[in-house]
């Protein structure tokens, strides 16, 4: 049966989304503009037995993150870009430590403290690292409200079942945004989690949740190890919507709210009478590579749509081995690009590729 | 059908909840709806504007760059958006606090004193509701219908007691 739809923010959807999940710890600080989450878990948590705790700094709450995990709960942290920053350290020793959560950038603009308004661009930051070492986070980017809520789900389960951070990868519009959307009562996943530092009860030996290791050869079979989960992770999670590519001859690619934008874009662009379609990634990492290779058999220009100075386009380039022109559509500080900035680059790919 | 509405104002005056209701009262309509605000560091008194799309088709873009419904609540609200607004559509005007005229004559325009209304009604906070009610009676697309039901959602319980001014400023718009 579907639940009703409720008018909902998407900052407040993933915030509820996480308790169904049964996330019941949340750590973070303020920051716009994702605000809301904590908000939201401020008013909720302590009414169903979880714990809302508003720490000291970005740094902390990180490692609170940490502790809980290490004690085998499903637990969250929010913030936007220059928090994300902060909690970076925290990220590379979660990663270290194969301790799962799920972490949550509704971005704004940068470098520094940058503004308030929308962004894409800690796009290196999420799915290239942020903290130091080899590591990974999946990355799952929302185009909507209700995935707001549904990824969030989502990211859990792939996070205890690979031992490892998910990241929602949002932007302050879709933060900020209401759309209906209907929160089902999700049967929440439970994973076995024998390594957690939970008691041994004098049953077991103890469990340690570290992220140092001095030796070097123990060092690299862990982080052998991990790419081989890693491996997993690419093989079987990849997501993404594949929207009138049929029979497209140009290949918008963006994610969130520039593949909204897009969308308007190709819908007016295809009653021109231009073939052109998008594939919208869902997970940044593991990127949908097959998915975009194959499309480059059709297509002959791909465009890819950000509110960056162009940083998916590496992996759009990469992914279809360079055998097709990228073209880069993008606003960035902010600013966010038009459906018709996006159809006049759609229209001057369709110009370039009949010349 | 597609509305594409940007009500535009100072803060405090109720622009995120005139856009609520109407998205609200669009989806207990089964239609697709977004709403979008702008949102700044400050918390009244600054710019405030919000983007609600009420579409018979799935909303794409959030963000309405070119309204076919505007509602301007102050003057550089009206001079900021008015030659956004797409030929044929509609612009609301509160004429009790923009004293000047819409300079163009490709759309319908509609002056009405709703800060004036709202005060002479004794619900002097409602100028908002009055521009919606007017909205409704004036699109082709919308009619009165759910409106007590769209209140009661974007009414907090708590503040039950303000639905019926709500409902009746909705009425005064309508009628004007």
């Amino acid at each position: 049966m579907m639940t009703e739809k409720v008018l909902m923010k998407g900052n407040e959807a993933i915030a509820e989304a996480a308790i169904l999940a049964g996330c019941r710890f949340y750590f973070g600080y303020p920051i716009t503009p994702q605000t809301e989450v904590a908000a939201y878990m401020a008013k909720r948590m302590p009414k169903i037995g979880g714990t809302f705790l508003q720490a000291e700094s970005e740094v902390a709450a990180i490692n609170m993150v940490y502790g809980v995990s290490a004690a085998g709960k499903r637990v969250m942290t929010s913030s936007s870009s220059p928090g994300i920053s902060l909690k970076s350290e925290g990220l590379s020793y979660l990663a270290g430590a194969d301790l799962p959560a799920l972490v949550v950038n509704v971005q704004r603009g940068g470098p520094g403290l940058g503004g308030i308004q929308p962004s894409q661009s800690d796009y290196f930051q999420a799915t290239k690292g942020g903290g130091h070492g080899d590591y990974r986070m999946i990355v799952l980017a929302p185009a909507s409200v209700q995935e707001m809520a549904s990824l969030t789900v989502k990211g859990f389960d792939l996070a205890d079942k690979y031992r490892m951070t998910s990241m929602i990868l949002a932007d302050g519009t879709m933060g900020q945004m209401m759309e209906p959307v209907s929160l089902e009562k999700v049967e929440a996943t439970v994973y076995d989690k024998p390594w957690a530092v939970n008691g041994t009860k004098g049953e077991r030996p103890h469990n340690i949740a570290n992220s140092l290791s001095l030796v070097p050869e123990e060092l690299e079979r862990l982080n052998f190890e991990r790419y081989e989960r890693y491996k997993k992770v690419e093989e079987n999670e990849s997501m993404f919507e594949s929207f009138m590519m049929d029979d497209a001859e140009i290949c918008v690619v963006a994610f969130g709210i520039a593949a909204r934008v897009s969308k308007n874009a190709i819908v007016e662009a295809r009653k021109k009478g231009i073939k052109v379609g998008m594939i919208r990634p869902i997970t940044l990492w593991p990127f949908p590579k097959k998915a975009l290779l194959d499309a480059a058999e059709k297509a002959h220009t791909f465009i890819s749509v950000e509110l960056s100075m162009g940083q998916m386009i590496e992996d759009v380039e990469l992914a279809i081995k360079c055998k097709r022109p990228v073209m880069l559509c993008n606003r960035v500080g902010g600013m966010i690009p038009s459906p018709n900035m996006v159809l006049e680059a759609i229209e001057k790919a369709d110009k370039g590729g009949r010349e | 059908m597609n509305m594409q509405i940007l009500i535009a104002g100072f803060g405090g005056q109720g622009v995120l909840f005139a856009g609520k209701f109407l998205a609200t009262k669009g989806l207990i309509e089964g239609k697709n709806v977004s709403w979008l605000p702008s949102y700044g560091p400050e918390m009244r008194g600054g710019t405030a504007n919000c983007s609600v799309i009420i579409s018979d088709d799935p909303v794409g873009s959030p963000i309405v760059s070119e309204p076919n419904c505007l509602v301007a609540m102050n003057l550089p609200s009206l001079r900021r958006y008015e030659n956004s607004v797409v030929p044929g559509g509609m612009i609301l005007v509160d004429s009790t606090l923009i004293n000047e005229k819409v300079e163009r004559d490709d759309v319908s325009v509609f002056y009405v004193p709703a800060t004036k209304m709202a005060k002479d009604e004794g619900f002097s906070t409602l100028a908002n509701m009055i521009l919606c009610g007017k909205i409704i009676k004036e699109s082709a697309d919308m009619d009165f219908e759910n409106t007590d039901e769209a209140l009661k959602k974007v009414i907090p319980p708590r503040k039950a007691n303000l639905l019926d001014i709500n409902l009746n400023a909705l009425k005064v718009g309508y009628e004007f």
